[in-house]
Protein backbone atom coordinates (compact mmCIF):
# COMPACT_ATOMS: atom_id res chain seq x y z
CA UNK A 1 0.00 0.00 0.00
CA UNK A 2 1.63 3.32 -1.03
CA UNK A 3 1.60 5.63 1.89
CA UNK A 4 -0.41 8.26 0.52
CA UNK A 5 -3.35 6.16 1.07
CA UNK A 6 -2.65 5.12 4.50
CA UNK A 7 -2.61 8.90 5.40
CA UNK A 8 -6.41 8.30 6.34
CA UNK A 9 -6.86 11.46 8.05
CA UNK A 10 -6.30 13.70 5.09
CA UNK A 11 -8.67 11.86 2.52
CA UNK A 12 -11.30 11.66 5.70
CA UNK A 13 -10.79 15.64 5.56
CA UNK A 14 -11.60 15.46 1.51
CA UNK A 15 -14.58 14.04 2.33
CA UNK A 16 -15.42 16.31 5.11
CA UNK A 17 -14.78 19.31 2.80
CA UNK A 18 -16.82 17.48 -0.25
CA UNK A 19 -19.64 16.81 2.39
CA UNK A 20 -19.76 20.62 2.92
CA UNK A 21 -20.08 21.37 -0.39
CA UNK A 22 -22.58 19.74 -0.51
CA UNK A 23 -24.53 21.05 2.56
CA UNK A 24 -23.93 24.62 0.84
CA UNK A 25 -24.71 23.35 -2.99
CA UNK A 26 -27.92 21.71 -2.45
CA UNK A 27 -30.03 24.26 -0.74
CA UNK A 28 -28.37 26.97 -3.39
CA UNK A 29 -29.94 25.07 -6.64
CA UNK A 30 -33.01 24.93 -4.50
CA UNK A 31 -33.13 28.49 -4.08
CA UNK A 32 -31.87 28.85 -7.64
CA UNK A 33 -35.48 26.89 -8.56
CA UNK A 34 -37.54 29.18 -6.67
CA UNK A 35 -35.70 32.67 -7.15
CA UNK A 36 -36.68 32.00 -11.15
CA UNK A 37 -40.46 31.35 -9.65
CA UNK A 38 -40.22 34.32 -7.27
CA UNK A 39 -38.64 36.61 -10.27
CA UNK A 40 -41.52 35.66 -12.23
CA UNK A 41 -44.00 36.23 -9.49
CA UNK A 42 -42.12 40.02 -8.50
CA UNK A 43 -41.83 40.96 -11.88
CA UNK A 44 -45.45 39.77 -12.74
CA UNK A 45 -46.66 41.72 -9.66
CA UNK A 46 -45.03 44.84 -10.67
CA UNK A 47 -46.52 44.57 -13.77
CA UNK A 48 -49.90 43.71 -12.73
CA UNK A 49 -49.59 40.74 -14.18
CA UNK A 50 -50.51 37.32 -11.69
CA UNK A 51 -47.21 35.48 -12.82
CA UNK A 52 -47.07 31.66 -13.02
CA UNK A 53 -50.56 30.45 -11.46
CA UNK A 54 -50.90 27.10 -12.99
CA UNK A 55 -48.63 23.83 -11.86
CA UNK A 56 -49.56 23.40 -8.71
CA UNK A 57 -51.25 26.21 -5.92
CA UNK A 58 -50.32 29.38 -7.16
CA UNK A 59 -48.40 28.16 -9.43
CA UNK A 60 -45.58 26.76 -6.64
CA UNK A 61 -44.93 23.94 -8.42
CA UNK A 62 -43.31 25.99 -12.07
CA UNK A 63 -39.80 26.05 -11.09
CA UNK A 64 -40.20 21.76 -11.09
CA UNK A 65 -41.72 21.71 -14.47
CA UNK A 66 -39.38 23.87 -16.12
CA UNK A 67 -36.22 21.84 -14.50
CA UNK A 68 -38.66 18.53 -15.93
CA UNK A 69 -38.91 20.30 -19.41
CA UNK A 70 -35.09 21.77 -19.74
CA UNK A 71 -33.57 18.44 -18.86
CA UNK A 72 -35.28 16.37 -21.18
CA UNK A 73 -35.26 18.68 -23.82
CA UNK A 74 -32.37 17.58 -26.72
CA UNK A 75 -29.40 19.64 -26.50
CA UNK A 76 -28.39 20.97 -30.19
CA UNK A 77 -25.22 21.14 -31.84
CA UNK A 78 -24.95 23.33 -34.36
CA UNK A 79 -23.40 22.43 -37.18
CA UNK A 80 -19.77 23.66 -37.71
CA UNK A 81 -19.78 24.56 -33.64
CA UNK A 82 -16.50 23.67 -31.72
CA UNK A 83 -17.84 20.64 -30.17
CA UNK A 84 -15.68 20.54 -27.11
CA UNK A 85 -15.93 23.68 -26.00
CA UNK A 86 -19.51 24.27 -26.98
CA UNK A 87 -20.36 21.85 -24.57
CA UNK A 88 -17.68 23.20 -21.68
CA UNK A 89 -18.35 26.53 -21.92
CA UNK A 90 -21.68 25.97 -19.57
CA UNK A 91 -19.60 24.24 -17.41
CA UNK A 92 -16.91 27.14 -17.35
CA UNK A 93 -19.50 29.24 -16.54
CA UNK A 94 -21.27 27.33 -13.57
CA UNK A 95 -18.33 26.38 -11.79
CA UNK A 96 -16.70 29.64 -10.60
CA UNK A 97 -20.32 30.93 -9.59
CA UNK A 98 -20.71 28.22 -7.40
CA UNK A 99 -16.82 27.66 -6.47
CA UNK A 100 -16.71 31.24 -4.79
CA UNK A 101 -19.25 29.89 -2.00
CA UNK A 102 -16.53 27.98 -0.34
CA UNK A 103 -15.65 31.36 1.58
CA UNK A 104 -18.83 32.88 2.03
CA UNK A 105 -19.61 32.88 6.05
CA UNK A 106 -22.72 32.45 7.32
CA UNK A 107 -22.55 32.45 10.74
CA UNK A 108 -19.83 33.16 13.53
CA UNK A 109 -18.01 29.67 12.36
CA UNK A 110 -20.30 28.44 9.94
CA UNK A 111 -18.25 28.52 6.83
CA UNK A 112 -16.28 25.96 4.95
CA UNK A 113 -12.88 27.47 4.00
CA UNK A 114 -12.15 30.79 6.30
CA UNK A 115 -9.27 31.54 4.41
CA UNK A 116 -6.87 34.73 4.28
CA UNK A 117 -7.30 36.17 1.51
CA UNK A 118 -11.03 35.44 1.09
CA UNK A 119 -11.72 38.60 -0.79
CA UNK A 120 -10.08 38.29 -3.47
CA UNK A 121 -10.40 34.88 -3.66
CA UNK A 122 -14.14 35.44 -4.46
CA UNK A 123 -13.29 38.46 -6.69
CA UNK A 124 -10.81 36.03 -9.02
CA UNK A 125 -13.53 33.86 -9.20
CA UNK A 126 -16.27 36.00 -10.36
CA UNK A 127 -13.98 37.31 -12.72
CA UNK A 128 -13.59 33.65 -14.28
CA UNK A 129 -17.32 33.53 -14.95
CA UNK A 130 -16.79 35.59 -18.18
CA UNK A 131 -14.99 33.07 -19.46
CA UNK A 132 -18.11 30.55 -19.74
CA UNK A 133 -19.47 33.25 -21.97
CA UNK A 134 -16.94 33.95 -24.22
CA UNK A 135 -16.11 30.35 -24.80
CA UNK A 136 -19.64 29.94 -25.40
CA UNK A 137 -20.38 32.90 -27.78
CA UNK A 138 -17.40 31.76 -29.89
CA UNK A 139 -18.06 27.98 -30.18
CA UNK A 140 -21.48 27.94 -31.26
CA UNK A 141 -20.37 29.85 -35.01
CA UNK A 142 -23.09 32.36 -34.91
CA UNK A 143 -22.65 35.72 -35.10
CA UNK A 144 -25.23 36.73 -32.72
CA UNK A 145 -23.50 34.85 -30.21
CA UNK A 146 -19.86 36.06 -30.99
CA UNK A 147 -21.31 39.34 -30.45
CA UNK A 148 -23.17 38.75 -27.02
CA UNK A 149 -19.68 37.57 -26.04
CA UNK A 150 -17.69 40.01 -27.38
CA UNK A 151 -19.86 42.82 -25.23
CA UNK A 152 -20.07 40.56 -22.24
CA UNK A 153 -16.08 40.42 -22.28
CA UNK A 154 -15.91 44.46 -22.66
CA UNK A 155 -18.46 45.06 -19.67
CA UNK A 156 -17.47 42.70 -16.88
CA UNK A 157 -13.26 43.74 -17.82
CA UNK A 158 -14.48 47.40 -17.57
CA UNK A 159 -17.03 46.81 -14.27
CA UNK A 160 -14.36 44.52 -12.77
CA UNK A 161 -12.14 47.48 -11.99
CA UNK A 162 -14.96 49.27 -10.36
CA UNK A 163 -15.83 46.76 -8.69
CA UNK A 164 -12.30 46.20 -7.12
CA UNK A 165 -11.93 49.54 -6.32
CA UNK A 166 -15.12 49.47 -4.36
CA UNK A 167 -13.99 47.00 -2.06
CA UNK A 168 -10.85 48.46 -1.66
CA UNK A 169 -12.70 50.89 0.86
CA UNK A 170 -14.19 47.96 2.69
CA UNK A 171 -10.39 46.76 3.27
CA UNK A 172 -9.20 50.11 4.46
CA UNK A 173 -12.26 49.93 7.09
CA UNK A 174 -11.50 46.25 8.03
CA UNK A 175 -8.24 45.94 7.51
CA UNK A 176 -8.38 42.12 6.70
CA UNK A 177 -9.35 40.35 3.53
CA UNK A 178 -11.03 37.21 5.38
CA UNK A 179 -14.68 38.19 4.91
CA UNK A 180 -15.56 36.28 8.51
CA UNK A 181 -12.93 39.29 9.48
CA UNK A 182 -14.53 41.82 7.70
CA UNK A 183 -18.03 41.28 8.89
CA UNK A 184 -16.85 41.32 12.57
CA UNK A 185 -15.29 44.63 12.20
CA UNK A 186 -18.54 45.71 11.63
CA UNK A 187 -19.84 44.59 14.88
CA UNK A 188 -21.59 47.34 17.48
CA UNK A 189 -24.86 47.53 16.32
CA UNK A 190 -26.38 49.12 12.83
CA UNK A 191 -24.66 52.25 12.57
CA UNK A 192 -21.69 50.63 12.88
CA UNK A 193 -21.41 48.41 9.41
CA UNK A 194 -19.81 49.51 6.68
CA UNK A 195 -22.90 50.95 4.06
CA UNK A 196 -22.76 54.52 6.28
CA UNK A 197 -19.01 55.64 5.37
CA UNK A 198 -18.73 53.72 2.62
CA UNK A 199 -22.18 54.78 0.36
CA UNK A 200 -20.68 55.88 -2.80
CA UNK A 201 -18.82 52.99 -2.82
CA UNK A 202 -21.89 50.28 -1.50
CA UNK A 203 -23.90 52.06 -4.74
CA UNK A 204 -20.89 51.16 -7.12
CA UNK A 205 -20.49 47.44 -6.20
CA UNK A 206 -24.35 46.77 -6.27
CA UNK A 207 -24.68 48.45 -9.72
CA UNK A 208 -21.50 46.83 -11.21
CA UNK A 209 -22.61 43.53 -9.65
CA UNK A 210 -25.41 44.08 -11.70
CA UNK A 211 -23.37 44.52 -14.54
CA UNK A 212 -21.15 41.59 -13.95
CA UNK A 213 -24.22 39.16 -13.58
CA UNK A 214 -25.11 41.08 -16.39
CA UNK A 215 -28.97 41.22 -15.09
CA UNK A 216 -31.37 43.84 -16.64
CA UNK A 217 -30.38 46.86 -16.78
CA UNK A 218 -27.12 45.66 -18.10
CA UNK A 219 -28.26 42.76 -20.25
CA UNK A 220 -27.16 43.91 -23.85
CA UNK A 221 -25.26 40.48 -23.49
CA UNK A 222 -28.48 39.13 -24.08
CA UNK A 223 -30.46 41.75 -25.85
CA UNK A 224 -32.72 39.83 -27.02
CA UNK A 225 -33.99 42.73 -29.56
CA UNK A 226 -30.50 42.73 -31.40
CA UNK A 227 -29.29 39.70 -30.33
CA UNK A 228 -32.27 37.10 -29.91
CA UNK A 229 -30.43 35.59 -26.81
CA UNK A 230 -26.86 36.62 -26.85
CA UNK A 231 -24.26 33.87 -25.59
CA UNK A 232 -26.55 31.28 -25.02
CA UNK A 233 -28.70 31.83 -28.77
CA UNK A 234 -27.52 28.17 -30.15
CA UNK A 235 -27.99 26.75 -26.18
CA UNK A 236 -30.88 24.12 -25.60
CA UNK A 237 -32.06 21.66 -22.77
CA UNK A 238 -29.86 20.98 -19.94
CA UNK A 239 -26.65 23.18 -21.57
CA UNK A 240 -28.93 26.41 -21.49
CA UNK A 241 -30.00 25.73 -17.60
CA UNK A 242 -26.47 25.05 -16.60
CA UNK A 243 -25.98 28.74 -17.83
CA UNK A 244 -29.23 29.86 -16.06
CA UNK A 245 -28.00 28.48 -12.92
CA UNK A 246 -24.94 30.10 -13.09
CA UNK A 247 -26.30 33.31 -13.59
CA UNK A 248 -28.92 33.05 -10.72
CA UNK A 249 -25.83 31.95 -8.61
CA UNK A 250 -23.96 34.58 -9.25
CA UNK A 251 -27.10 37.08 -8.50
CA UNK A 252 -27.21 35.16 -5.32
CA UNK A 253 -23.60 35.20 -4.64
CA UNK A 254 -23.41 39.22 -5.20
CA UNK A 255 -26.55 39.16 -2.82
CA UNK A 256 -24.83 37.27 -0.16
CA UNK A 257 -21.46 39.55 -0.42
CA UNK A 258 -23.44 43.24 -0.69
CA UNK A 259 -24.76 41.73 2.91
CA UNK A 260 -21.48 40.58 3.91
CA UNK A 261 -19.17 43.20 3.09
CA UNK A 262 -21.76 46.16 3.65
CA UNK A 263 -24.53 45.42 5.67
CA UNK A 264 -22.57 43.26 8.31
CA UNK A 265 -23.49 39.92 7.20
CA UNK A 266 -24.99 37.57 10.18
CA UNK A 267 -24.75 40.72 13.13
CA UNK A 268 -28.28 41.76 14.12
CA UNK A 269 -29.03 45.49 13.63
CA UNK A 270 -29.98 45.49 17.68
CA UNK A 271 -26.58 44.11 18.40
CA UNK A 272 -25.83 45.33 21.87
CA UNK A 273 -29.03 46.64 23.04
CA UNK A 274 -31.44 45.56 25.88
CA UNK A 275 -34.00 44.16 23.18
CA UNK A 276 -31.67 41.60 21.71
CA UNK A 277 -30.88 40.41 24.95
CA UNK A 278 -33.99 39.91 25.87
CA UNK A 279 -35.55 38.38 22.63
CA UNK A 280 -33.01 36.09 21.51
CA UNK A 281 -34.37 36.11 17.86
CA UNK A 282 -33.36 39.62 17.74
CA UNK A 283 -29.57 38.81 18.30
CA UNK A 284 -27.06 37.70 16.03
CA UNK A 285 -27.32 34.82 13.87
CA UNK A 286 -27.57 33.12 10.02
CA UNK A 287 -31.30 34.39 10.03
CA UNK A 288 -30.17 37.97 9.90
CA UNK A 289 -27.67 37.09 7.06
CA UNK A 290 -30.43 34.89 5.00
CA UNK A 291 -32.92 38.26 5.64
CA UNK A 292 -30.21 40.69 4.26
CA UNK A 293 -29.34 38.06 1.11
CA UNK A 294 -33.06 38.16 0.06
CA UNK A 295 -33.42 41.79 0.32
CA UNK A 296 -30.64 42.04 -1.94
CA UNK A 297 -32.16 39.22 -4.33
CA UNK A 298 -35.27 41.30 -4.23
CA UNK A 299 -33.05 44.21 -5.51
CA UNK A 300 -32.28 42.50 -8.24
CA UNK A 301 -36.02 41.71 -9.37
CA UNK A 302 -36.71 45.15 -8.79
CA UNK A 303 -34.02 46.34 -11.05
CA UNK A 304 -34.90 44.24 -13.59
CA UNK A 305 -38.79 45.43 -13.26
CA UNK A 306 -37.52 49.08 -13.17
CA UNK A 307 -35.20 49.96 -15.25
CA UNK A 308 -35.26 50.24 -19.10
CA UNK A 309 -32.18 48.79 -20.66
CA UNK A 310 -28.95 50.39 -21.16
CA UNK A 311 -27.49 51.63 -24.14
CA UNK A 312 -23.85 50.05 -24.72
CA UNK A 313 -22.08 53.25 -25.09
CA UNK A 314 -23.90 54.61 -21.71
CA UNK A 315 -22.90 51.00 -20.22
CA UNK A 316 -18.66 52.00 -20.95
CA UNK A 317 -19.42 55.72 -19.80
CA UNK A 318 -21.07 54.79 -17.04
CA UNK A 319 -18.70 52.28 -15.66
CA UNK A 320 -15.15 54.20 -16.76
CA UNK A 321 -16.08 57.76 -16.39
CA UNK A 322 -18.45 57.70 -13.40
CA UNK A 323 -17.83 54.80 -11.28
CA UNK A 324 -14.05 54.58 -11.52
CA UNK A 325 -13.40 58.11 -10.45
CA UNK A 326 -16.31 57.88 -7.98
CA UNK A 327 -14.18 55.18 -5.99
CA UNK A 328 -11.17 56.86 -6.45
CA UNK A 329 -11.97 59.90 -4.63
CA UNK A 330 -13.74 57.74 -1.99
CA UNK A 331 -10.59 55.89 -1.44
CA UNK A 332 -8.58 59.26 -0.99
CA UNK A 333 -11.66 60.51 1.35
CA UNK A 334 -11.14 57.23 3.64
CA UNK A 335 -7.38 57.00 3.65
CA UNK A 336 -7.49 61.02 4.51
CA UNK A 337 -10.23 60.04 7.40
CA UNK A 338 -7.74 57.27 8.68
CA UNK A 339 -4.87 59.32 8.42
CA UNK A 340 -6.33 62.00 11.06
CA UNK A 341 -8.43 59.59 13.08
CA UNK A 342 -11.86 60.37 11.94
CA UNK A 343 -12.58 56.56 11.58
CA UNK A 344 -11.41 54.38 14.39
CA UNK B 1 2.74 15.98 2.93
CA UNK B 2 1.89 12.84 0.74
CA UNK B 3 -1.52 14.09 -0.57
CA UNK B 4 -0.22 17.42 -1.81
CA UNK B 5 2.76 15.39 -3.79
CA UNK B 6 -0.01 13.89 -5.50
CA UNK B 7 -1.17 17.61 -6.12
CA UNK B 8 1.49 18.56 -7.31
CA UNK B 9 2.21 16.14 -10.03
CA UNK B 10 -1.43 16.04 -11.15
CA UNK B 11 -0.54 20.47 -11.62
CA UNK B 12 2.36 19.53 -12.87
CA UNK B 13 1.13 17.64 -15.84
CA UNK B 14 -2.19 19.28 -16.90
CA UNK B 15 0.62 22.34 -16.45
CA UNK B 16 2.89 20.57 -19.10
CA UNK B 17 0.60 19.32 -21.19
CA UNK B 18 -1.47 22.24 -21.71
CA UNK B 19 2.04 24.42 -22.11
CA UNK B 20 2.69 22.32 -24.86
CA UNK B 21 -1.02 22.94 -26.05
CA UNK B 22 -0.44 26.47 -26.04
CA UNK B 23 2.83 26.56 -28.57
CA UNK B 24 1.91 23.69 -31.37
CA UNK B 25 -2.40 24.13 -31.29
CA UNK B 26 -3.10 25.45 -34.95
CA UNK B 27 -6.04 26.86 -34.05
CA UNK B 28 -5.16 30.43 -32.09
CA UNK B 29 -8.49 30.55 -29.97
CA UNK B 30 -7.37 26.54 -28.75
CA UNK B 31 -4.08 27.88 -27.87
CA UNK B 32 -5.36 31.03 -26.32
CA UNK B 33 -7.33 28.40 -24.33
CA UNK B 34 -4.58 26.06 -23.33
CA UNK B 35 -2.40 29.43 -22.60
CA UNK B 36 -5.21 30.43 -20.23
CA UNK B 37 -5.45 26.52 -18.47
CA UNK B 38 -1.28 26.50 -18.16
CA UNK B 39 -1.53 29.94 -16.10
CA UNK B 40 -4.57 28.14 -13.83
CA UNK B 41 -2.33 25.11 -13.17
CA UNK B 42 0.54 27.04 -12.60
CA UNK B 43 -1.50 29.78 -9.81
CA UNK B 44 -2.48 26.29 -8.44
CA UNK B 45 1.17 25.07 -7.59
CA UNK B 46 1.94 28.64 -6.28
CA UNK B 47 -0.91 27.39 -4.19
CA UNK B 48 0.63 24.47 -2.88
CA UNK B 49 3.84 26.31 -2.51
CA UNK B 50 1.79 28.42 0.26
CA UNK B 51 1.92 31.88 -1.70
CA UNK B 52 -1.60 32.13 -1.14
CA UNK B 53 -1.98 35.98 -2.22
CA UNK B 54 -0.03 35.73 -5.34
CA UNK B 55 -1.81 32.32 -6.57
CA UNK B 56 -4.97 34.64 -6.41
CA UNK B 57 -3.22 37.75 -7.97
CA UNK B 58 -2.45 35.52 -10.84
CA UNK B 59 -5.91 34.07 -11.41
CA UNK B 60 -7.68 37.61 -11.03
CA UNK B 61 -5.06 39.93 -12.86
CA UNK B 62 -3.65 37.56 -16.21
CA UNK B 63 -7.08 34.96 -16.10
CA UNK B 64 -9.31 37.47 -14.90
CA UNK B 65 -8.53 40.41 -16.95
CA UNK B 66 -5.48 39.92 -19.39
CA UNK B 67 -6.53 37.36 -21.05
CA UNK B 68 -9.38 38.21 -21.35
CA UNK B 69 -8.92 40.80 -23.66
CA UNK B 70 -6.60 38.61 -25.21
CA UNK B 71 -8.46 36.10 -25.95
CA UNK B 72 -11.01 38.84 -27.25
CA UNK B 73 -8.23 39.78 -29.83
CA UNK B 74 -7.70 36.52 -31.23
CA UNK B 75 -11.33 36.10 -31.55
CA UNK B 76 -11.45 38.96 -33.28
CA UNK B 77 -8.94 37.67 -36.12
CA UNK B 78 -9.60 35.68 -39.04
CA UNK B 79 -10.49 31.86 -38.60
CA UNK B 80 -7.95 30.56 -40.77
CA UNK B 81 -4.60 30.18 -39.43
CA UNK B 82 -2.41 31.92 -41.84
CA UNK B 83 0.18 29.69 -43.00
CA UNK B 84 3.48 29.59 -40.80
CA UNK B 85 6.79 30.68 -43.29
CA UNK B 86 9.85 28.70 -41.90
CA UNK B 87 12.44 30.05 -42.49
CA UNK B 88 15.71 28.51 -42.01
CA UNK B 89 17.51 31.98 -40.03
CA UNK B 90 14.17 32.27 -37.75
CA UNK B 91 14.83 29.12 -36.66
CA UNK B 92 18.31 29.81 -35.86
CA UNK B 93 17.64 32.39 -33.94
CA UNK B 94 14.77 30.53 -31.80
CA UNK B 95 17.24 27.61 -31.21
CA UNK B 96 19.85 30.23 -29.78
CA UNK B 97 17.30 32.07 -27.45
CA UNK B 98 16.16 28.89 -26.35
CA UNK B 99 19.05 27.51 -25.47
CA UNK B 100 20.16 30.63 -23.68
CA UNK B 101 16.59 30.31 -21.61
CA UNK B 102 17.51 26.20 -20.90
CA UNK B 103 20.95 27.50 -19.49
CA UNK B 104 19.85 30.32 -17.53
CA UNK B 105 17.09 28.03 -15.81
CA UNK B 106 19.21 25.06 -15.24
CA UNK B 107 21.41 27.26 -13.69
CA UNK B 108 19.27 28.29 -11.59
CA UNK B 109 17.45 25.05 -10.40
CA UNK B 110 20.93 23.54 -9.65
CA UNK B 111 21.51 26.58 -7.24
CA UNK B 112 21.49 25.54 -3.57
CA UNK B 113 18.33 27.72 -2.95
CA UNK B 114 16.54 24.96 -4.87
CA UNK B 115 17.83 21.84 -2.90
CA UNK B 116 15.79 19.60 -1.41
CA UNK B 117 17.72 20.81 1.82
CA UNK B 118 17.03 24.51 1.45
CA UNK B 119 12.78 24.22 1.33
CA UNK B 120 11.93 26.49 4.48
CA UNK B 121 9.73 24.88 7.62
CA UNK B 122 5.87 25.21 6.52
CA UNK B 123 4.78 28.51 7.83
CA UNK B 124 2.59 28.23 10.98
CA UNK B 125 -1.16 28.67 10.41
CA UNK B 126 -1.89 31.84 11.54
CA UNK B 127 0.59 33.26 9.35
CA UNK B 128 -0.30 35.58 6.90
CA UNK B 129 1.36 35.73 3.04
CA UNK B 130 -0.53 38.27 2.32
CA UNK B 131 0.01 40.59 5.29
CA UNK B 132 3.74 40.03 4.89
CA UNK B 133 3.88 40.78 1.29
CA UNK B 134 2.12 43.87 1.96
CA UNK B 135 4.44 45.16 4.96
CA UNK B 136 7.65 44.13 2.53
CA UNK B 137 6.28 46.30 -0.70
CA UNK B 138 5.35 49.15 1.73
CA UNK B 139 8.51 49.60 3.91
CA UNK B 140 11.82 47.95 2.41
CA UNK B 141 10.85 48.34 -1.49
CA UNK B 142 8.77 51.64 -1.39
CA UNK B 143 10.94 52.98 -3.83
CA UNK B 144 10.77 50.25 -6.12
CA UNK B 145 6.99 49.56 -5.79
CA UNK B 146 6.40 53.70 -6.41
CA UNK B 147 8.79 53.31 -9.29
CA UNK B 148 6.98 50.52 -11.27
CA UNK B 149 3.60 52.18 -10.40
CA UNK B 150 4.58 55.57 -12.40
CA UNK B 151 5.98 53.51 -15.27
CA UNK B 152 2.76 51.83 -15.48
CA UNK B 153 0.95 55.57 -15.41
CA UNK B 154 3.71 56.57 -17.98
CA UNK B 155 2.64 53.36 -20.10
CA UNK B 156 -1.20 54.03 -19.71
CA UNK B 157 -0.89 57.93 -20.74
CA UNK B 158 1.12 56.51 -23.32
CA UNK B 159 -1.31 54.29 -24.70
CA UNK B 160 -3.88 56.94 -24.68
CA UNK B 161 -1.66 59.64 -26.34
CA UNK B 162 -1.00 57.09 -28.76
CA UNK B 163 -4.55 55.91 -30.11
CA UNK B 164 -6.41 59.46 -29.48
CA UNK B 165 -7.25 60.97 -32.39
CA UNK B 166 -9.93 64.09 -32.57
CA UNK B 167 -11.62 63.56 -35.82
CA UNK B 168 -13.84 66.72 -37.23
CA UNK B 169 -16.66 64.51 -38.54
CA UNK B 170 -16.63 62.82 -35.33
CA UNK B 171 -20.20 62.68 -33.47
CA UNK B 172 -20.82 62.09 -29.73
CA UNK B 173 -23.09 62.32 -27.21
CA UNK B 174 -23.66 64.64 -24.33
CA UNK B 175 -25.57 62.62 -22.13
CA UNK B 176 -26.34 65.52 -19.82
CA UNK B 177 -28.03 67.00 -22.89
CA UNK B 178 -29.87 64.13 -23.48
CA UNK B 179 -31.00 63.79 -20.00
CA UNK B 180 -32.18 67.72 -19.86
CA UNK B 181 -34.26 66.72 -22.32
CA UNK B 182 -38.37 67.30 -21.70
CA UNK B 183 -41.40 65.87 -23.37
CA UNK B 184 -41.93 69.86 -24.32
CA UNK B 185 -38.90 69.89 -26.55
CA UNK B 186 -40.01 66.62 -28.62
CA UNK B 187 -43.30 66.32 -28.28
CA UNK B 188 -46.20 68.65 -29.67
CA UNK B 189 -49.78 67.90 -29.12
CA UNK B 190 -52.80 68.83 -32.29
CA UNK B 191 -56.14 69.30 -32.16
CA UNK B 192 -56.40 66.14 -34.18
CA UNK B 193 -56.92 68.20 -37.96
CA UNK B 194 -54.34 67.24 -40.46
CA UNK B 195 -51.89 70.35 -40.99
CA UNK B 196 -50.42 71.27 -44.15
CA UNK B 197 -47.13 69.73 -43.79
CA UNK B 198 -44.37 72.62 -42.42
Amino acid sequence: MPDWMADLSVWLRVGEILLGAMLILLPLLAVVAYYTYAERKVVGFIQMRLGPSRVGPRGLFQPIADVLKLLTKEVVLPAQASRGLFLVAPLAALVPALGAWAVVPFDDGLWLANIDAGLLYVLALTSLGAYGIIIAGWASNSKYALLGAMRQAAQVVSYEIAMGFALVGVLMLSGSLNLAAIVQAQSGGILDWFFLPLLPLLLVYLVSGVAETNRLPFDVVEGESELVAGFHVEYSGSAFAVFFLAEYSAMILISALTAILFFGGWLSPFEGTQLAQAVPVLDSGIHWWLLKTAFFMFCFLWFRATFPRYRYDQIMRLGWKVFIPVTLIWIFVLGAARYTGFTG
Amino acid sequence: MAFQTLLFYLFGTVLLAAATAAVTLRNMVHAALSLILSFFTAAMLWMLLEAEFLSILLVLVYIGAVLVLFLFVVMMVERHTPTVHRRRNYRIVASAVAAVMVAELGMALLAPDFSPAAQPPPAPLEYSNTKALGSVLYTDYALAFEAAAVALLVAIVGAIALTLRVRPDHHRQNPARQSRVRKQDRLRLTDGRSEPPC
